[in-house]
């Protein structure tokens, strides 16, 4: 199972960083042999031996569901990459600033080949510091790719002041409260910090808790904590950062300590992602039903879900059930009134 | 049904073979070509087996026609191979962009595509027009190339369908539209039909002459491989725990008939390959075993028991007098 190849995505919008983050992977000394997937329209020469020239292909499947979509390019290329096997320990595919991430994540699951021989590691989305917020108003792609990342690289925070920083993270929260985010200049990320990562395994969905309760998240650089700086009316909270809701794109978390019937729940969900599935980008939930020992857990892309049960619950471990959502314009109140209905 | 151990079996007349990662066999002169997956082709020659070192990167895809093999790289060329080994480079893309597919026609024609872009060396053109490069793109980029039997005319497949491509004429090729990402081609012995392989585990074909479509699945997987019988009768499939078999003798093809399933198994169908004069199919499973198959009657004969890797390439020599496998570990031949 783990001789799957792993595959990183780096997405974001244009001149956000991601091809200077990507030459960065590429030179550390990490040991390890790259074959990368690019866009032939980038202007920034690819430091390595494996690159290949993407054309981005997004192909609908006939499958009656207008948001399962693939990367044709990705089927053909991955293909023939295998043939290279052995050449290479992982995959990084750098998408166009205007790319959606989900025909790209979801040509992991929907393609048998390409599912059996690699294995979609984490969506990594740069962001300009600097022009995010701008780009969020006018640029429908950059909220998808904020929205669609397990990992977001805060870049160019040499650019902006503590302020403008705290702001932009706070935007940044209100569309995906939960993907993990370091601040960067440069794109200067400890290697780590973007592979390895086992975003889409359901053994790695330990726990569902949005990051910054966490605290002000990941840091390589200090940064004064001014902790007086605001006093206009958004909400705060315990850690100082702004609260904002995003209009159109946000996140639905929901859950229960009463067990779920299974009976109820999947009949549930499974119509929830078939009714709303383009809308909803990313869904996961760890589930505890009645009379079960183990913990069920499952992820989502669209309408694509993935389950199974992941362990024995343990004896001092809270047996309750969370779900989130990512998506745009969210029906949160049929959502939450189906969740609480799958109650045993 | 699957227990097999009761088969005649001739897995003892099996010669190794020392290749890996074969990922097509294709007759060359008397003998075989194995197309490995980086680099070189292997040959099978009286004086033991000649590798060619033909490109420098993977090899992404071949073809023959008993005279020549043609293969595509990830290193932008296109090489030819002929029986004796020696090789000709017949294009190379600037860029160094992967040759996805290449194609070679019953007059000797050469096409590839690249990108977009589909190119044919028309080599028996007609008068001055003889060797001529002709360039043209196509709406996505092509998953697959066929010469029709007969005329000057390229298949391709593509997102959304097939183009019908005269390269010798100016005019638009002609399209069979159906919705889907179409991945393999094959065009019957008669010209008659085309068939793809889509994304989804499901065929598509069509009869050239109206344009009528016919759809074929109840696939458990990703059609990847397709063999037309030696009469044209049938076209057996893998893609399924069982080989497919399509009837295409009647004017209507398969349409409103049921197809044939031979060697129902455990595991499913990975390679099958046609002889080239019985009415006999090489099959090849993801569990390593190989049989051989009679279309009349669905009698088997035990080639390679199951054991490793998948089958990943069969191929006939032209007489048929020797069928040559590969798996994911290794490679043999069997003289028959």
């Amino acid at each position: 199972m783990s001789d799957k190849i792993p595959v990183t995505v780096l997405t974001g919008y244009l001149g956000a960083g991601k091809t200077t983050l990507l030459n960065r992977i590429l030179t550390q000394p990490h040991g390890k042999k790259f074959a990368v997937i690019v866009n032939e329209f980038g202007d920034i020469g690819i430091d390595n031996d494996l690159v290949v020239n993407a054309d981005e292909e997004v192909f609908e499947m006939n499958n009656g569901c207008i948001c399962c979509t693939v990367r044709g390019d990705l089927v053909r290329i991955i293909e023939g990459l295998m043939r290279r096997k052995g050449k290479f320990d992982a995959i990084i595919v750098e998408t166009t600033g205007l790319a959606d991430p989900a025909p790209v994540a979801q040509t992991f699951f929907m393609d048998e080949n390409v599912g059996e021989k690699t294995k979609l590691d984490a969506v990594v989305t740069v962001a300009d510091a600097k022009w995010l917020k701008e780009r969020l108003k006018d640029a429908p792609e950059a909220k998808n790719q904020i929205a669609f990342a397990d990992v977001i690289l805060l870049n160019k925070t040499d650019l902006v002041t503590p302020e403008e920083l705290r702001d932009v993270e706070a935007r940044i929260r209100g569309i995906n409260p939960y993907a993990v985010l370091h601040r960067t200049e440069r794109s200067n990320v400890d290697i780590n910090a973007v592979l390895g990562r086992n975003a889409f395994d359901l053994d790695r969905i330990l726990e569902i808790e949005p990051q910054f309760l966490h605290g002000d998240d990941h840091h390589h650089h200090d940064h004064n904590h001014d902790h007086h700086h605001d006093h206009d009316h958004d909400h705060h909270h315990h850690d100082g950062m702004k609260h904002y809701h995003d209009e159109h794109m946000q996140s639905v978390a929901l859950k229960t300590d009463k067990p779920l019937n299974p009976d109820k729940f999947f009949p549930w969900v499974q119509n929830l992602v078939a009714t709303d599935g383009p809308s909803i980008l990313r869904s996961k939930g760890i589930l505890a039903f009645k009379d079960d020992p183990e913990r069920f857990v499952f992820q989502g892309v669209h309408m694509i879900l993935d389950g199974d049960h992941q362990r024995p619950w343990k004896d001092d471990e809270k047996r309750e059930s969370r779900i989130v959502f990512i998506g745009r314009d969210l029906p949160e109140q049929k959502i939450r009134e189906g969740f609480e209905s799958c109650v045993a | 049904m699957t227990d097999r151990d009761g088969i005649t079996s001739i897995t003892d007349r099996v010669e190794r073979i020392d290749a890996q990662g074969v990922v097509a066999i294709l007759p060359l002169g008397s003998s075989h070509a194995f197309v490995l997956g980086e680099e070189a082709v292997l040959l099978l020659g009286k004086s033991g087996p000649q590798r060619i070192a033909v490109h420098d990167g993977g090899i992404l895809d071949a073809a023959g026609d008993g005279k020549r093999i043609i293969t595509g790289g990830d290193d932008g060329k296109v090489v030819a191979i002929a029986a004796d080994g020696t090789t000709q480079t017949i294009a190379t893309d600037e860029k160094r962009r992967w040759i996805d597919h290449v194609a070679l026609g019953g007059d000797g024609s050469v096409a590839w595509s690249c990108g977009k872009t589909v190119s044919v060396h028309a080599k028996a053109g007609k008068g001055d027009k003889a060797g001529e490069l002709r360039q043209r793109d196509m709406p996505s980029t092509p998953a697959g190339l066929a010469f029709l039997p007969k005329g000057f005319r390229l298949a391709v497949a593509h997102y959304n369908g097939v183009s019908l491509w005269f390269p010798n004429l100016a005019a638009e090729p002609e399209q069979l539209a159906w919705k889907g990402s179409h991945l393999g081609l094959t065009v019957s012995p008669d010209g008659r039909f085309i068939v793809t392989a889509m994304q989804e585990p499901q065929l598509h074909g069509w009869r050239i002459a109206d344009a009528r479509d016919m759809r074929m699945s109840g696939y458990t997987a990703r059609v990847r491989s397709m063999s037309w019988t030696a009469d044209g009768a049938f076209l057996a499939t893998g893609g399924s725990e069982q080989v497919i078999l399509w009837p295409f003798s009647g004017k209507d093809g398969p349409m409103g008939k049921q197809p044939k399933l031979l060697a129902p198994a455990a595991s499913r169908v990975t390679v099958v390959a046609c002889h080239p004069r019985e009415p006999v199919i090489a099959t090849g499973f993801s569990d390593g075993m190989v049989l051989l198959v009679r279309v009349d009657d669905g009698a088997e004969i035990l080639v390679r028991a199951p054991g490793g890797g998948a089958v990943t390439a069969l191929g006939w020599t032209a007489k048929g007098d020797v069928l040559a496998f590969g798996t994911e570990d290794e490679a043999g031949i069997l003289p028959l």
